[in-house]
């Protein structure tokens, strides 16, 4: 099979999957699971329970609050403890639900058993009802609401689904073990998202570094309209534009979807979650999260109820290694570094990445030298440097012309920067302020 | 408590550096060095040691007590300029010439401008041009190869170039070519000439080893090759006895020490593919012209000099390709 | 010889004389017609071009106080009331007067205060880190360190103490011109009424969280307990989102609020020190 792979741009970091080939372990609920309302793009959802209401496992706890919002469930059972502020993992507090768990309650309307079940007779109708109200949202880490994405705007249509399996941020391995362990589900997921959708044909993106998860991936599909592609090793292949410009060689517009080209792309685990909620009446209540990290004893891929404190999670991998300087939410390209362990495991996490001293730190910012490495790796066709210069000295209206807000903040240019410039924090930056500067003008 | 850093994303950075990158470039001008010594024995060493040397120093000393910094001479960007430097001067030239061009192209070049990264034109050559302008004479008699031992006292001759040049006002091409050194000699480096830029195998040899490396991309040096074999092929075309053939033109001279090490400066190259594929033309064109229709037989360094110069307003007004078209929205 | 030198005088001339009539008539085609009161109004400007007073530039300011008929939110903050008044002058109408103000930093969160949790590895800037997270601190509403204010300012009116990591204004130097107050992404700073011998009395405090999180974060935040409220006199101290807020127009310096203050959130700066010495104080204020 002949790869496939984006044309402009992209980067090659050091893969580092510590936890590939490590079977998924369920961990047991933690004593105290804190659920924030904010998991999701888009408005934070109304919650319903109050201080010292029992609740049961998969429970609706908080509704969601608008077409672009998302309903939350209990992962636990026991307990409300508060309903009150906590930090996140930017360190600011925001509003969450606190739950003493108390032994593990399901609702009895789950289906728990892991029979495998497949051909649904449901309308794509009941399909789309079903998403929206276990709460689905994209699991790849933007946490968009499947439901918005399944609603295909009017004079547009859908030609593909493309499933996201790419994982092509380093050390994370959470989406490789589910296309090992559960492709079976997987496919159903995916066939029910192309029913809802209304779609003949998917495709399935795989990065070449995953052999294992293309082969079993293409065992799997044998007969359906599904279709499973081999993609060239590179960062960012993941982010959404790049996974459709590699797999149907269409561009999409520049400050438009991937539904202006007929497409519509989910990630392995959110087709997964589809399969749970429309099959097994299963909420989306935990997610794979890979813990991994070089000092790290056991780096391993744990199936975790959402509100898990980051802590538990480090401590069943062997415990937080005494070296460690930066822990991080997400891959090393796009994660979020936290100030503490204490916060919870929310919906966008896809992995917690440990670094030690040595890999932890910036290295000196060198004055810039014109190489154009920045210009030449960029994939959506812009200049860092450029970009970098003008929000740097709060030239904030040239930013927007040198399509600013078009940056994916995969991180490329701050990668392969000789000088070891911090290109995307002035790009982010600038893209903060030209937004505003954007909605202000449409607001007059 | 541990207390972690906290940063933006990426968490994670590439190997390379300026320095390395630097070092890169110096590497792979080694077996142009080796060549130029097995042909012009001390005084390549001499001329080689000596721009290194200075250059480096006039950094540290200007860094340090003029500007006031933190001095930055061993990053590897100073011995590139003297190396560099001494590649495009002749090497029965005198020590303290050296010296002052070094001074020129670091002092003026690159430090008047507040140091690497903003300086408008390639240091190197700013000293070149500098000596040029300054010393005509010492810079225009090149030694015959093959005279070890002898620096400032070797036998000079005239470049195959400044043969080419003299012999047109009065010879055909058909008639001069049989003085000037076989293609196989100028591919292998035995001819007059600046000191690094006669081998022109030892020189594609380097830039093989900088397109592996990625240091530079193919676009500018192929780009200026391409477009001199062109220009002059047609010109060669028309005319073959006034205008020498396109190999003779690739081959001599200094045409491939620019292309690939001169035009390739980070700093004072566009930065977008398609500005440098507009940059890489436009000195081809002007190569050809100076060579062709100018005063000097040799016109690249000034080609360079030139589109240097234009490199800001490519910057500007050539763009890379965008991802996704335009739309608009309602 | 001297055919040379006729030949070149009158070529010269005849060259200097065109291009003097071609000038002459494009500068009568291009000529830009503007009222001469903007550029006398401009020169009694402080053409720092600071844009405090909330236009690009002085002569820009100075084409709006030509043309306007209204002054109300017209103000050079710079020059104060004194260019205000030649300005009113030269356009022969009254100025109003504004009393002087000052830059105020509201948060005292040195690193003894509040303790430092992490360390932050980014580029350097207030911004950035604001977008990014709460700060090495916990802190979600102090002070960030880096000095995006000091960048902006144009008098050196502010800079960054390195024992305590915050920023200190200069009284003498600083115009209120607002630079640092738009710079500051948390909007720690204030402009506040400039009093007698720069004396201030404020709430070095912006935190709006409760006030057992406040506290935990940092040992100086104001917590909300509403105890200078209770104490002023004046009706200068308002609560709001769990925290006190002076007024500076309204403040009268009386200094009751903060002895009450229980985390010493109200700071005093520039009075005579202990009460003792009072009378000694008093004298010597009496003769400066």
């Amino acid at each position: 099979m002949s790869l496939k792979t984006f044309s402009r741009g992209g980067v090659h970091p050091p893969e580092h999957k510590l936890s590939a080939g490590n079977k998924i372990i369920e961990l047991p609920p933690p004593e105290v699971a804190v659920i924030p309302v904010a998991q999701h793009l888009g408005a934070p959802s109304k919650v319903l329970v109050n201080r010292g209401d029992q609740v049961k496992v998969g429970q609706l706890i908080a509704e969601s609050a608008g077409f672009v919002s998302s309903n939350i469930h209990s992962s636990v059972s026991g307990k409300v403890l508060k309903v009150d502020q906590f930090m996140d993992s930017s360190g600011y507090r925001r509003l969450a639900i606190q739950i003493q768990v108390e032994g593990d309650q399901w609702l009895d309307t789950i289906d728990r058993s892991d029979d495998l079940v497949r051909n649904s007779v449901l309308p794509a109708e009941d399909i789309r009802k079903k998403i929206l109200e276990a709460g689905i949202v994209g699991l790849g880490g933007a946490t968009f609401p499947s439901h918005v994405k399944l609603m295909v705007p009017q004079g547009k249509t859908s030609e593909y689904l493309l499933i996201n399996g790419v994982e092509c941020e380093p050390y994370l391995t959470a989406d490789h073990s589910l296309m090992m362990e559960r492709s079976e589900e997987l496919l159903s997921g995916i066939q029910l998202l192309m029913k809802g959708l209304g779609v003949e044909r998917a495709i399935i993106g795989i990065e070449n570094n995953k052999p294992d998860a293309i082969q079993k991936m293409q065992q799997v599909v044998q007969g359906s309209s599904v279709a499973v592609q081999g993609l060239k090793v590179k960062y960012p292949q993941g982010g959404e534009k790049q996974l459709v410009k590699a797999l149907l060689k269409r561009e999409v517009p520049s400050g438009g979807l991937p539904i202006d080209v007929g497409v519509v792309v989910f990630n392995v685990g959110t087709a997964l979650a589809t399969y749970e909620a429309v099959m097994k009446n299963r909420p989306l209540i935990d997610r794979v999260v890979t813990v991994t990290g070089k000092s790290l004893e056991k780096p391993s891929n744990f199936q975790v109820r959402i509100g898990t404190p980051v802590s538990y999670l480090i401590e069943q991998a062997g415990g937080l290694p005494e070296n460690t300087a930066k822990v991080i939410n997400g891959g090393p390209m796009m994660g979020r570094a936290l100030s503490t362990i204490d916060v919870p495991v929310v919906k966008g996490s896809s992995g917690i990445l440990l670094m030690n001293e040595d890999e932890a730190r910036r290295k000196e910012v060198k004055p810039c030298i014109r190489c154009a490495k920045c210009v030449t790796v960029c994939p959506m066709g812009l200049e860092p440097y450029l970009l970098m210069t003008l929000s740097e000295k709060s030239l904030y209206e040239g930013m927007e012309p040198e399509k600013v807000m078009d940056c994916i903040e995969c991180g490329s240019c701050s990668y392969t920067c000789p000088s070891s410039r911090p290109l995307l924090d002035y790009i982010r930056l600038g893209k903060g302020e030209v937004g505003k500067i954007m909605r202000a003008s449409s607001a007059v | 408590m541990n207390k972690f850093i906290v940063s933006p994303s990426p968490h994670a950075y590439t190997d390379e550096s300026v320095p390395k990158l630097m070092y890169g470039v110096i590497i792979s001008l080694l077996p142009a060095l080796a060549v130029s010594v097995f042909f012009f024995g001390i005084g390549m060493i001499v001329v080689t040691t000596v721009s290194i040397v200075s250059c480096i120093l006039f950094e540290y000393l200007i860094q340090k007590y003029m500007m006031k910094v933190k001095p930055t001479h061993l990053d590897g960007s100073a011995m590139l300029t003297g190396m560099l430097l001494a590649f495009c001067l002749p090497t029965n030239i005198p020590f303290w010439i050296v010296m002052i061009g070094a001074l020129a192209a670091v002092g003026i070049g690159k430090m008047t401008f507040g140091g690497l990264g903003n300086n408008i034109f390639n240091p190197a050559l700013v000293g070149r041009v500098f000596l040029f302008i300054s010393f005509p004479v010492a810079m225009t008699s090149w030694p015959e190869v093959g005279q070890w031992m002898n620096y400032t006292d070797a036998v000079t001759g005239a470049t195959p170039l400044g043969l080419m040049k003299e012999g047109l006002a009065t010879q055909t091409v058909a008639e001069i070519m049989p003085r000037v050194p076989s293609f196989l000699h100028l591919l292998m480096g035995k001819t007059m000439g600046s000191a690094g830029e006669v081998s022109a195998l030892a020189l594609l040899l380097g830039m093989c080893y900088l397109l592996y490396r990625k240091i530079i991309s193919w676009h500018i040096p192929i780009t200026i090759l391409a477009t001199v074999v062109v220009f002059s092929g047609i010109l060669w075309l028309a005319n073959p006895d006034r205008f020498a053939d396109p190999l003779f033109h690739l081959l001599s001279g200094g045409l491939m020490l620019g292309a690939i090490y001169m035009a390739t400066d980070y700093v004072t190259s566009p930065m977008s593919h398609k500005g440098m594929i507009i940059y890489g033309v436009g000195i081809g064109v002007v190569t050809v012209l100076i060579r062709v229709f100018g005063a000097y037989p040799e016109g690249v360094q000034f080609a360079i000099l030139i589109f240097n110069g234009f490199t800001p307003l490519i910057n500007k007004f050539v763009k890379p390709k965008r991802f996704g078209k335009e739309v608009k929205h309602v | 010889m001297s055919q040379i030198i006729i030949y070149t005088i009158i070529t010269l001339v005849a060259i200097g004389a065109t291009a003097a009539i071609i000038l002459y008539f494009v500068a009568q085609k291009f000529k830009v017609l503007e009222d001469p009161r903007i550029d006398e109004v401009e020169a009694a400007l402080p053409a720092a071009n600071c844009g405090g007073c909330g236009f690009p530039g002085c002569h820009n300011f100075a084409e709006t106080l030509v043309k306007s008929e209204n002054w109300d939110n017209l103000f050079c903050p710079v020059g104060g009331n004194e260019t205000m008044a030649k300005a009113a002058a030269i356009l022969g109408r009254e100025a109003i007067e504004q009393a002087p103000r000052v830059a105020v930093v509201r948060c005292n969160g040195t690193p003894e205060f509040r303790p430092r949790i992490n360390s932050y590895d980014g580029a350097h800037t207030c911004a950035i880190i604001h977008s990014l997270y709460t700060g090495e601190a916990g802190c979600p509403f102090g002070c960030l360190g880096e000095g995006d204010c000091v960048v902006v300012c144009d008098f050196d009116a502010i800079h960054m103490d390195p024992d305590t990591d915050l920023p200190v204004v200069i009284d003498d130097k600083c115009t209120a011109c607002g630079a640092c107050v738009e710079a500051c992404p948390r909007d720690i700073i204030e402009l506040r009424k400039k009093n007698k011998k720069d004396r201030k009395i404020f709430v070095s405090c912006i935190n709006e969280e409760k006030g057992v999180v406040a506290k935990k974060n940092c040992s100086v935040a104001c917590i909300g307990c509403s105890k200078c409220f209770n104490v002023c006199p004046h009706e200068a101290i308002t609560m709001e989102n769990n925290l006190a807020f002076i007024d500076s127009d309204k403040c009268k310096l009386c200094r009751k609020c903060v002895p009450v203050c229980p985390t010493g959130a109200i700071l005093e700066l520039n009075f005579p020190p202990p009460r003792k010495k009072e009378p000694v104080e008093a004298s010597e204020t009496k003769t400066d």
